[in-house]
Order: C-alpha cells, then structure tokens, then sequence
C-alpha cells in the first residue's frame, strides 16, 4: 500500500537537543555533557532546589488542591508575580494596570504566544534579532509568521559586543521593527551590553519606534541578583514605553521539564492592556487551550511566602556562584597551560554559556577525541562543568587550538 | 513645555473619545501623557506617542470556558454549571483520581528530577498511550508503525496534527461533524489547514444523521482528513454503532480520505478502555494510516496538567519515524518540549499493575455516575412532562455531554430564568449535574423548551 506520507522526509536532529542524544550514545567514562543549557551540580547531576521540592511537598500534601482547567491566561497569583518579579513590585506599570501578563509554556511558549499575538495584532511583521542567538529563535518566528532580520551583536575579533554594528543596524531597521533582546546572558555568546550600552540601545529603540521583544531566560542565574539581572528591561519599562517580555522559570528555579514562564506584554494604558489580554486568549485557546498547572503552582507557592523567597534567592544563588566559580577555574588552568590566544572572554562573559571562538572544526575534534560535547558554534554550557572535569576540557581546548589553531 | 505637551497629549485622546460603544475598563480616566512626567527619565518622544495596540479590540469571551466564568459571577443558589466538561462529583465537587494522588506521592518520595523531556515527550508515556490506544499486543504495535508524540493534552495534539497537515498535506481539507467541538474549528483556522462538515446531528430525531454524514463524507475531495470523534461525540453525545462504523470505514477506504480520530474519552464512555476503543482499533485493523489525538484530561482527570498524545499510524515503520521527527520539527518552535508532570503520572498510574487496576475501577464509577444521572434526568422529564415529547434521547446520547436539541433561545432561557450554564448550541454536562438537582434541571428543561419563544421576543445574548 501506498503510504499517504512517502513525501514526508526524516528530519535531522535538533542541533541542541541531538548533542545529548550523542553524549548520552557515548561509552566514555570521561565524557562531558557541555551541550544543553541545564544547571549541574558540582557532582555533575540534575538539581532540584530544596525550595522547590518543599513547595511541591506542600501542594501534593494539600488536600484542597483540584486539577480543574485553569483559565486560558494561567493562574493570576502566578501571573501577578511573575510581573512583579522583573518589572520590580514597585513598578508604575504594574500599579497602572499597564501590563497584561499570560502564564505561558517557558520562554519558547511565551515567545511563540508573543509573535502570533503580534503577527495578528501589530502592524510591523519584522523581527529583529542579535546575531548570533539561540538557534530555536528564527524557528518561533518564521513559524509565527514573523520575517526575521538579523542585528549585529557578536564580534569574534574581540569576542565581545559589535556594539556599533548593534546601533548601526538598529537605527537602519524600518521604524516600528521588532526587536529581540537578551534580557542578559546572552545565549549563545554570553556577552551582555553595559548599563551604559543598554541605555543608549534603549534611547535608539525609542526613537526609532521600534518594539522591543525581551527574552529573560536568565533572571538572578546570571549575576546571582534577580534585581541587577533585570535592570535592562526595568529600564525600558521605566520610560513608559510599550515592551514585551517572555519570562523561564527553566533554569533560574530549576523547573526546566515543567514548562514555566510569562509573556508580559507592557502597554500604554490599562485600557490596552486588558484588551491584549483578551486577544492573547485567541492565540492561546487554539494551541492548547490552556497552560499546565504543576510548574506555575510551584512557583507561585516559592513567590507568595517570604520564607520561601528568600530561600530560593539563596539557592539561585549558589547556582550561580557555581558557575562563576567555573568560569574563573577554565580561566585560570588554561592560562596555566600557556594555551595560545587571549582567554580572558572566559571571564568577561556572564551566565550559563561560554562562546569560547573555537570553530566546528576544533569543535568536532574535541568531541572525537576528548569526548566533549557541545553545540558546533563553540558554545559551551559552564553549568556541566565541574571542578574534576575543568582540567579534561582545558586539556581539549588545549589540543583543539594547537592542532588546529 | 508643560502646555505644549498637554496639547499634544490631548489630540493623541481625540481617537479613543470618539470610540464611545467601546467598553471604558481600568483607568482610563487618566491621562497616561501627564502620568509620564512624573515617571524618572521619559523622554518627550515616548510620552506623546499613543499604543501600537490602540486598534485591538476586546475578544469575545471563549464560548465554552468563558461559561465558567460567568457561572462564578451568578449570586443565585441554585445556580448549576453544566458548561465545560470536567467531571464533579455528586457533591458537584471537582474529582482527583486516588491512583493520581498515589501516583504522584510517589513521584514525590522518589525524588523525581525536573529536566527537560525530550521534544517527543517522556518514552514510557508514549508507549503506555499507543498501547491504551491499540492493545499492547496490536500487530501496528508490534511492528512499530505508530508515531507517537507527547501533546498537550488534545487541543494541542490535535494543533500539532494540523500543523503536519498544512505542512505536508498542502490544500488539502479536514472534514469535521456538524456540530463538533467549539475549539476544533479555531484549531485548524490558525494552523491554516482549510475545513468544511459533515451532516452529523439530526434535529428532527436528536440523532445521527448517517445518510447524511456517508454522502458529505463521500462528496469530499479524494485525500481529504475526516475527523472523526473515537466515541462520546462532542457535543452531542451520540455515536454511531458499531455497524454504522464499518460503513464510515468502508467509504472513507473507498475516498482514499485519512481518518483522524479525536479521542478525548477513552474508558470515560462506557466505562471500558477497550469498548471505547473500538472505532479506533476498527480503523487499525484495516491497515489504513490515521492520526489519533488523545487526551487523558477526563479519564484520569488530569485537565489541568495538559497530558496528551497525537499517534499517527503509518504503513511502516519508517514512515512513523520520518513522521514522528517531521512532529518533533513542528512542536519545537512551538514550546519546545512537553510539561513531564502529568506525563509521569499517566506514566506510573498505566505502567503499575495495581494502579491501573485502580484507575480502570474509578473510570468506571465516573462513567457510572454519569449513566445513572442521565437516567435519573431521564425519569424526571418523563414523570413532569406531559406534553408526550420524546425524550429518550437523552438515553441513547453516551459520554459525559447530552445534545439537549434546545435552540439558543432556550438555552438563553436555562440561563437568565433558572440560572442553569450552559454552551448555547444546547449542550449540557452531564458531569456537572449531581442526582438531587435532576428534578430542577427537568423543570427548566421543559419550561424552556416549551415557553422560551414566548418569554422572550429576540433571543438575548448573554
């Protein structure tokens, strides 16, 4: 018989996903997992942040708790505080009413719901955004039905910021563009603008009227801060400009298989905003009608109690310190080895990622050789690194850039 | 500069004053121009500027869920929510399966992580729901020729289906019941997979119309998807028998159409996995290639969790894999990757002997209840109605809906007179009614069918 799917081909792997996939197929014992952008702890293992189990305890204990359909916008404490959480609870937007907030499935979820929302709703279907980015950004875009246009933002002479190039494209972009922004730790690269960097991006997409699209995957996992990791877009917001943002709880709570996170959209009025909600809901009802109730609870419980607040700032944290702590280790032992080149990018970025500048070819060679895996752009994810296996990679870098320099 | 800026500020008003129909909501009273002088740095430029989102209306509320949210706005006593389809107990309390909770304290003492699924979802969820489908032992099984990817729940299996559809499947058409489930339509329109019906539902008998629903089959395009409800037709309740199945199977074998089944009540129908199961397995064992969309909200009461499946059963297993990756393409840009919680409970409930033995006694006391509701609803129109009106309907509809054949108008009149919620197109929850309210749920039945017309002039919109 004639199959009605002959014309369907196998599509290749997602490139992120498909390098655990291959780490996971390796038998080395000295493999490293630095693919995915999932926290490990200094044993190398998952972590769920004791905060969260005590939450979970308290919602399994609870026996009030139902698992009813909540409504199509998520539940509203969730919804409240996680506007609360990166807008600053003193936020005159968030007292004005100004900003519709929709509990959405992580940051992918609240993107995606964000472009097709702005694809029916905005009059500009062009996004810009930094190149380069996360590889799943263009796909939520193209496939929201957004065109996308790419910003200069990553220089690989200084690998640092092409700053200029960011402002120069910026200000080329027709008026009312979208415009994708790294809230802070930049994915891939981690490099991040300086406040006084984000200022004058910030002065140019307002004059420019163009509509600025955070993506805040890293809130207080960056820096260790919730407040410093969210100055950027506190600051658009504080200009009483229109903003959206799409919040994760993946990493910084560790809720990553949950499927956590918040479109805001920030509008001019109260008025707006309460019909952009309305509109959200039609976006959202055909999709999945409604987002799911275990990772929002979760969060909502963490936000609610001060206790529980502090603790998990506490243990947010300690992540990030970690990964600190990481970058300051492969810094130091590669510098001890005399590695040729200037590694001090090691240091200078921020987050969970590492653009190290090695190119595919290094890259594939690491892996077949010292069993390191990690995306083909030289990414690497400072979360799997570990005190015991900082000296492996060293030693791979070492290898990759002399052989192959 | 103060006086310059109000100037402006009040011509940027003029649009919205003039637009007096529009519902007035939060404060707008104020002027947001004067509020900007007194925020920190605002530039000038930003302040004057009116939102980019000024034109958007306010949406009209969801058909469905937002009965709900009327039904919470009624002071009434004896208000009764017979809108969306979540089961209640007869205390009309929402219902948390015991092997759910067992399953999940579980979970909990075995210190389960929370890393990301796999796009396609968790492996033994997968499995458990293409064997719930199919029958562990089913040679589609066997062979490995069922795609099956983690969804959320229904909707968001079904809006993955249609994303394959539009993607490979170009121009071609889903034919759907008429009526169907509210959110069908909305489903395919934004995934842009064109759609037209199927005569389903006959007024004059409150049944199926079979004649009908062959000859719109028959009539569609070569090629064409025909959704198809497994079994509790929502939202009239009322299946084909297992002869009529055969029928629709042989005309859409002879069309060439693809059948693509929505499941969303196994066990929950009749009470059994596999009688519920049977249009499904029909289709299975003539070897055709389907889609089966499924969803485990009402059967293991998990809605809120958003724990699905779309399955698509291929001629080989290399088509299930090329099409389980073409899935995993489509879900990626659209969330990634699926929420693990409720997959890990269906999970544990299915993959547990015991539990499963639990959960199959508890869907079977839910169907249970549902059943003699209907029948209690049954009696209680019969005994109070005597104008001779037919009502057996009611017994022969399965699941938890019931087509009740009310117009809008009388639907309206269940509402504003007897403060009874439910979707205008005459459908009521049998789940949400609880026997001690039968007798006054048959009271406003009969009164609105009999007297709607006359209270009301035009039908109100509620």
């Amino acid at each position: 018989m004639d199959s009605v799917f002959s014309s369907v081909a196998r599509a290749p792997e997602d490139p992120i996903l498909g390098v655990t996939a291959a780490y996971n197929n390796d038998p080395s014992p000295v493999k490293v997992n630095l693919g995915v952008g999932a926290y490990r702890t200094e044993e190398g293992k998952p972590l769920v942040l004791d905060v969260v189990r005590r939450a979970e305890q308290q919602l399994v204990n609870d026996p009030s708790r139902v698992k009813e359909y909540i409504p199509i916008v998520g539940i509203a404490d969730f919804n409240k505080l996680s506007a609360k959480l990166i807008l600053g609870a003193d936020s005159p937007a968030i007292q004005e009413n100004r900003v519709a907030t929709i509990q959405c499935l992580s940051g992918t979820g609240s993107l995606r719901v964000g472009a097709e929302f702005l694809k029916k709703h905005y009059n500009q279907s062009v996004i810009y955004i930094p190149k380069p980015t996360w590889g799943n950004h263009p796909k939520v875009f193209n496939l929201a039905g957004l065109s996308v246009e790419y910003y200069r933002y990553y220089d690989p002479a200084t690998r640092g910021l092409d700053f200029q190039g960011l402002l120069d494209d910026l200000r080329a972009a027709p008026s009312g563009a979208i415009v994708l922004l790294h809230a802070c730790a930049h994915n891939p690269t981690g490099v991040d603008p300086t406040p006084e960097q984000w200022e004058q991006i910030r002065q140019l997409i307002r004059s420019r009227s163009l509509l600025p699209f955070f993506d805040s995957a890293y809130q207080g996992f960056a820096s260790g801060s919730l407040d410093t990791d969210a100055q950027s877009v506190r600051t658009f917001v504080a200009d009483g400009g229109e903003c959206l943002i799409a919040q994760s709880y993946a990493k910084n709570m560790g809720l990553y298989g949950e499927r956590v996170g918040a479109l805001s959209i920030v509008c001019k009025s109260a008025d707006v905003a309460s019909k952009v909600e309305s509109q959200v809901k039609l976006v959202v009802r055909p999709m999945y009608s409604s987002p799911p109730i275990h990772g929002a609870s979760i969060v909502a419980t963490i936000l609610k109690s001060s206790d529980m607040y502090n603790d998990w700032t506490v243990e947010l944290k300690g992540m990030a310190d970690r990964i600190i702590s990481m970058r300051h280790q492969l810094f130091e032992t590669i510098k001890a080895k005399g590695t040729p080149g200037d590694w001090s990018h090691i240091i200078k970025q921020i987050g969970m990622f590492t653009f190290t500048g090695l190119n595919q070819e290094q890259v594939a060679f690491m892996t077949k050789d010292y069993h390191i895996y990690m995306t083909s752009d030289g990414r690497i994810s400072m979360a799997g690194l570990s005190s015991k296996t900082v000296p492996h990679l060293a030693d791979a870098i070492h290898a990759a850039v002399t052989r192959l320099g | 500069m103060a006086s310059s800026m109000l100037s402006l500020g009040s011509t940027a008003l003029l649009p919205r004053e003039i637009n007096k129909d529009k519902l007035k909501l939060g404060n707008s009273g104020s002027n947001p121009f004067l509020k900007a002088k007194s925020i920190g740095r605002v530039t000038m430029t930003v302040s004057v500027k009116p939102s980019r989102f000024e034109g958007i209306t306010m949406a009209p509320p969801d058909p469905i869920l937002g009965v709900s949210e009327a039904f919470k706005a009624d002071t009434d006593d004896m208000k009764l929510n017979l809108g969306v389809g979540a089961y209640r107990t007869e205390e009309l309390q929402p219902y948390v399966l015991n092997v759910v909770k067992k399953a999940e304290n579980l979970m909990l003492e075995r210190g389960d992580n929370k890393e990301y699924l796999p796009i396609e979802g968790l492996a033994a969820f997968n499995k458990a729901t293409a064997e719930l489908l199919f029958g562990a032992g089913h040679p589609v099984i066997k062979e490995q020729k069922v795609a099956t990817i983690q969804g959320l729940s229904g909707t968001g299996s079904l809006r993955l289906a249609a994303a394959l559809i539009e993607r490979y499947f170009p121009g071609a058409k889903v034919v759907i019941s008429s009526p169907t489930w509210g959110n069908h339509k909305n489903i395919f329109n934004d995934a842009k997979v064109p759609w037209s019906e199927y005569r389903y539902y006959d007024p004059k008998t409150i049944g199926l119309d079979f004649e009908g629903m062959i000859a719109d089959i028959k009539e569609a395009p070569e090629g064409s998807f025909i959704l198809l409800h497994g079994c509790a037709h929502n939202p009239t309740g009322i299946d084909p028998t297992p002869e009529q199945w055969v029928k629709i199977a042989d005309v859409i074998q002879e069309k060439n159409h693809i059948p693509f089944f929505d499941v969303a009540y196994q066990g929950f129908a009749s009470g059994s996995l596999d009688e519920d199961a049977a249009s499904v397995r029909l289709f299975a064992e003539r070897g055709m290639e389907f889609f089966v969309a499924q969803s485990y909200s009402k059967n293991l009461g998990l809605y809120a969790e958003r724990i699905g499946a779309i399955n698509v059963v291929c001629s080989s297993a290399d088509a299930a894999t090329r099409v389980k990756s073409q899935l995993k393409r489509i879900a990626r840009p659209m969330y990634s990757n699926p929420p693990v919680h409720g997959a890990r409970i269906v999970a544990n409930v299915v993959g547990d002997a015991t539990m499963f033995s639990e959960w199959k006694a508890e869907m079977e006391m839910m169907a249970g209840r549902i059943k003699t509701v209907r029948q209690k609803l049954y009696d209680s129109l019969v005994s109070k109605d005597k104008s001779g009106k037919d009502w057996s309907f009611i017994l022969k509809q399965i699941g938890m809906f019931s087509f009740t054949g009310l117009n809008k108008a009388q639907s309206d009149n269940m509402t504003n007179k007897w403060h009874v919620y439910m979707t205008k197109d005459g459908r009521i929850s049998l789940a949400g009614l609880s026997l001690a309210k039968c007798e006054y749920l048959a009271d406003a039945i009969i009164d609105s069918y009999h007297n709607a017309l006359l209270y009301w002039e035009t039908p109100i919109e509620l």
